[in-house]
């Protein structure tokens, strides 16, 4: 055997090496790896097969152990010499296995969900044919069990690939029977047939069957569930999956099947990290779209700001109470979700922590009510189901980055609830998931966080904040709380005001207060010695998203050299990068900035309603450049803006492994 | 007289009381007031110059006290000074340049009196070097390094007879006055025509589809852009609200009358909009000698703001508001508190006020400032009724208009 495949795995796989950057090719590769492993674990085959197709690979490969493996050694070693790489093959293997099979389940139930993002879900769908293919290889493959096994019939299936260079499907088709054949008895005929059918089911099926056979009736579920979903994205680009196979064929018979997967996973994990692009207000046919799904009224705005067309523009207030109405008559949305929804539309929840933390409630709750319905797969109807509350809950208003990050969070929870699971237990495990999200990453993050910045506090400071953060809120009760003897200055501007809430809650615990509106922002800093901002977001440019004004806040402050301290938790890191306010932001009610409120103009608005040519902007965030920052604290400790990218790749290193 | 002095007193009570708003207006009533001073000043045969500069002298002080942010107040008061020294000035070169031996001497003697009581003699040193003032020395003067004390033997010829007459005082003493009223005339002319002057040259500044930042509310700045939109450019306008007086949704309002694109922000919204602005027009409180700008309060962010992304921003500014003061004199108010409850609803907050009682010293204070200073360096370019300027030469445009010795009133 050992013979045979030396020749035609060098070949091969420095094929694969070169196609890697191109999507499909990378599948090849998966197999080689983690079979490998499998092989070097169980069989301990020759080191020869195993080291020229690690010496390839690696370089392929160092963005999926990058990802997946934990282990530092992965990256101690950034470009993995045969060595390290077979040493974190040994190490990972069982891993490796574990989230090769996991994965494909993800990332299909991941994308799959009708998401708001068309482009996306049909990359996504493409993604898909590969995916399926080639689990549907593992899965003729992994059926017979031992890995011993599929040593044993990975060899002819390679064989097989090598001499057939037959049109792609039906060579593909050839080889899972030849398998199937090969392996014989074992592999049932239906199981057979259903892979000539539809290649999709097997995904969920080698799943399963790689990390256990219970559940069989859970199993049927999804299957019908994933074989619909699975071909509708597959006909999503037909082309693409018809040519799939042949690629695939060509680099199989070198690599195996779960390494093979697991590139393809790290694929789309990178791809589904990549932050959505967010959805363009000017596009009309998908504006058009999201208004029939669309659960929330929205009528549009008469006045426009033409800059802002690609942001939503809804006028406000009217639909509320219509939304409030229907409340228990919904059946779409939970009852839950649909309030936090409202108390989003009606601004009743700000704060970017207390509308995250009110949003992951209320999916706790939802969850805990959710019920699998027959016939279909818990993963993926929660995920559809979380898909829709998401999309309604954006109606209401559209979600802040650090929000997206838990919906991200979560989805990757549920994706990766183990199948063995009853559903009690996977929604105990969502639950206690999403509890423990709010826990550490937001209350025990703001605890570091105070305990940072408290020290940046000493006697005689004038700490200058502005707007309402509730860590910044933190850090001055604590901090006056331990005795220290500062003076706290709150800039404040128009319409939230909600720099009076700050006041208010500081005053009531006697700390002293200098108020002001952010007009007199050049006039106070001349006091201040330290200025804390709270923050919606931090892109990995280091850019700080937040608070409308927060920005002039740190200009004035970095003209008068002041220092310019950030406190964010780290969830709310996001790998976007922005530049300027315009591209992404949110807009506010513009009445509200028509209604002033002084005495004698109250009448006025209404005539100037009409005139097209006046409108009221009223922005919600904007975006401060990061060489105005002095320094970020964060659960991580205190950091400059520019390590924000690193802590983002970190953190969501962590975050998928959580 | 006393009907003067109640017309003063009503006035600097109206300033007192911030009564009068926008430095145009202010202006306008000084002059019109100090205007009325002028001419029911009895002056004396003597030396009616100085007396009148007395007399304008004292009312300013008044009205300067009075309202002393208003910078625009001691701009007028030292204008109105200028003038009556200028006048006082020509007519004494034009009497000395005349053939007129007494009309001279009388100046002479006025200018000797007025000036440093200096013997008739070195009276004429005075006008000679006042004179100077007037005319760039000859190129000659210059190299050869002799004064124009060349004059001197002709002027003490005409001092030495100056005491004989006196006959003609009276008239001259009317046409000083005549001349100084005709001037602050034009002065007042010259403040209510300064939008029309600076928005002549809008259509200069403004292309088509310009993006144009402002803040606050000013009539400058009104006139300005509706100029540019009857000359059928079109662009749009951001308005900075100006919280907490809100005057920008009255400029917004005057604008869309006029039939221009106008959108309102919040002042918090400045540096997110900044980027997509093609241009910051402000009108300005007061100019300093330094290029320096005292606006209405957020300008200073504004400017900042501008800096940062290389907007031009640019100042629009009549001649009334030229200050030839510098920010750094003491004596030179920047700025004014306004009421807190502009900011605060008292009643909401006045649970929370008490705390400070026990201690003594109030846990909650409210700041509210009327205006900012923007640096010189921050100002792209200033508008004026004569012209376009740098920041850096505005404090040769205010020596034309002001002279040295009423600098410090």
């Amino acid at each position: 055997m050992d013979p045979r495949r030396v020749p035609l795995a060098v070949p091969k796989v420095r094929r694969v090496g070169f196609f890697t950057s191109i999507e499909p090719t990378p599948e090849p590769q998966r197999p080689n790896r983690s079979q490998s492993g499998p092989v070097e674990a169980a069989t301990s085959s020759s080191p020869l097969s195993d080291s020229p197709s690690g010496n390839f690979i690696s370089p392929v490969q160092i963005p999926p152990s990058r990802h997946h493996s934990d282990n530092l050694t992965s990256r101690a070693a950034p470009v993995p010499v045969p060595g390290p790489a077979a040493f974190r093959r040994h190490l990972a293997h069982d891993r490796s296995l574990h989230v090769g099979s996991y994965n494909p389940a993800d990332s299909l139930l991941g994308t799959s969900p009708p998401s708001s993002n068309g482009e996306l879900s049909e990359d996504s769908g493409s993604l898909f044919g590969f995916q399926r293919s080639d689990s549907a290889k593992l899965s003729s493959s992994f059926p017979n069990g031992g890995f011993d096994l599929t040593m044993a019939v990975r060899a002819p299936q390679e064989f097989e690939s090598k001499i057939a260079t037959v049109p792609a499907s039906e060579g593909r088709k050839k080889t899972a029977e030849v398998s199937g054949k090969s392996e014989s008895a074992v592999t049932t005929k239906a199981q057979k047939e259903k892979e000539q059918k539809s290649l999709k089911e097997k995904t969920t099926k080698a799943e399963r069957r790689a990390i256990q056979e219970a559940q069989r009736a859970a199993k049927a579920a999804a299957k019908g569930e994933g074989s619909r979903r699975v071909d509708d994205s597959g006909r999503a680009k037909p082309g693409k999956a018809t040519k799939q196979p042949q690629v695939k064929k060509e680099g199989l018979p070198v690599t195996s099947s779960v390494s093979e997967k697991k590139t393809v996973v790290v694929e789309k994990e990178k791809r589904m990290d990549v932050p959505q692009t967010q959805m363009q207000y000017d596009d009309k046919s998908r504006v058009e779209k999201a208004k029939k799904r669309a659960v929330v009224e929205q009528t549009e705005s008469k006045n426009k700001v033409e800059l802002f067309l690609h942001l939503p523009q809804y006028e406000r207030g009217n639909q509320l109470p219509n939304l409030s109405s229907n409340i228990f008559t919904l059946d779409t949305i939970h009852h839950a979700v649909y309030k936090v929804g409202l108390q989003h539309l009606a601004g009743d929840i700000s704060g970017d922590n207390a509308r995250c933390i009110a949003m992951l409630q209320a999916f706790q709750e939802a969850i805990k009510d959710y019920t699998t319905p027959p016939m279909k797969d818990l993963t993926m109807d929660l995920t559809a189901k979380i898909n829709g509350y998401v999309s309604f809950l954006i109606e209401c208003r559209p979600l802040s980055m650090s929000m997206g990050n838990a919906i991200r969070f979560l989805k990757n929870q549920i994706r990766k609830l183990p199948v063995e699971l009853s559903v009690s237990e996977a929604k105990a495990s969502l639950c206690s998931d999403i509890g423990r999200f709010i826990e550490e990453k937001i209350v025990t993050a703001d605890k570091v966080i105070v305990k940072h910045a408290v020290t940046k506090i000493r006697d005689g400071e004038v700490v200058l904040t502005y707007g309402f953060s509730c860590v910044v809120e933190m850090i001055l009760l604590y901090a006056h709380e331990i005795g220290r003897k500062f003076r706290v200055v709150i800039v404040d501007s128009r319409p939230n005001l909600e720099g009076q809430r700050l006041l208010r809650r500081l005053v009531s615990r006697g700390l002293d207060c200098t108020y002001t509106h952010i007009n007199a922002i050049s006039y106070i800093m001349r006091d201040a010695t330290r200025v804390f901002l709270g923050a919606s977001s931090i892109f990995s440019n280091g850019t700080l998203y937040s608070r409308v004004g927060t920005a002039c806040v740190a200009m004035v402050a970095n003209a008068f050299s002041v220092p310019v301290i950030v406190c964010c938790e780290a969830y709310k890191f996001h790998e976007r990068v922005l530049l300027d306010s315009i591209c992404s932001n949110e807009l506010g009610d513009p009445d509200a900035i028509a209604n002033i409120p002084s005495r004698a103009n109250m009448k006025r608005s209404k005539t100037m309603e009409n005139n097209k040519n006046l409108q009221f902007l009223n922005l919600m965030y904007d975006s401060t450049p990061s060489e105005y920052i002095s320094m970020i604290v964060t659960d991580y400790g205190m950091i400059p803006p520019t390590s924000i990218p690193v802590i983002v790749r970190e953190y969501r290193r962590e975050h998928l492994l959580l | 007289m006393p009907d003067v002095q109640s017309t003063v007193l009503e006035f600097v009570n109206k300033l007192r009381k911030r009564k009068i708003e926008g430095s145009q207006a202010t202006a306008r009533c000084t002059v019109e007031l100090l205007r009325s001073v002028i001419s029911q000043h009895r002056v004396p045969h003597a030396n009616q110059a100085s007396a009148l500069i007395d007399a304008v002298k004292a009312v300013g002080e008044q009205l300067v006290a009075a309202n002393p942010v208003e910078l625009a107040v001691g701009n007028v008061v030292r204008r109105v000074l200028h003038i009556i020294r200028e006048e006082d000035l020509s007519l004494t070169t034009a009497a000395m340049g005349g053939l007129d031996l007494l009309d001279a001497s009388d100046d002479d003697e006025d200018v000797c009196n007025k000036g440093i009581g200096y013997p008739a003699m070195s009276a004429a040193v005075v006008a000679a070097a006042a004179r100077s003032t007037l005319r760039p020395p000859s190129l000659q003067t210059l190299l050869e390094g002799t004064p124009e004390s060349a004059t001197v033997p002709y002027t003490s010829s005409s001092g030495a007879d100056s005491e004989s007459k006196t006959a003609d005082k009276s008239s001259i003493t009317r046409k000083l006055k005549h001349d100084v009223i005709e001037s602050v005339n034009q002065l007042i002319h010259e403040i209510a025509g300064c939008h029309e002057q600076i928005a002549e040259q809008a259509i200069e500044h403004i292309h088509q589809n310009e993006v144009i930042l402002t803040l606050g509310s000013s009539r400058t700045v009104l006139e300005f852009l509706c100029a540019a939109k009857e000359k059928k450019r079109s662009f749009r306008v951001f308005v900075a609200e100006g919280a907490p007086r809100y005057q920008g949704h009255l400029l917004a309002k005057e604008l869309v009358a006029r039939g221009l694109q106008t959108t309102v922000i919040t002042d918090s919204a400045v540096f997110a909009m900044i980027s997509r602005v093609n241009m910051v027009i402000i009108g300005a409180h007061a100019v300093m000698a330094n290029g320096g700008v005292i606006g209405p309060v957020g300008v200073n962010m504004a400017a900042l703001a501008a800096k940062k992304h290389a907007v031009p921003f640019v100042v629009l500014a009549g001649c009334h508001k030229l200050c030839p003061l510098y920010p750094h004199n003491p004596e030179v108010l920047l700025n004014e508190l306004r009421s807190p409850s502009e900011l605060l609803d008292f009643g909401e907050f006045s649970d929370c006020l008490d705390f400070g009682a026990g201690s003594g010293s109030p846990l909650l204070q409210v700041v509210n400032p009327t205006f900012d200073y923007v640096p010189p360096n921050l100002v792209s370019l200033f508008i004026t009724d004569t012209g376009g300027h740098n920041p850096s030469y505005m404090y040769r445009l205010i020596a034309d208009y002001y002279s040295a010795d009423d600098l410090v009133m």
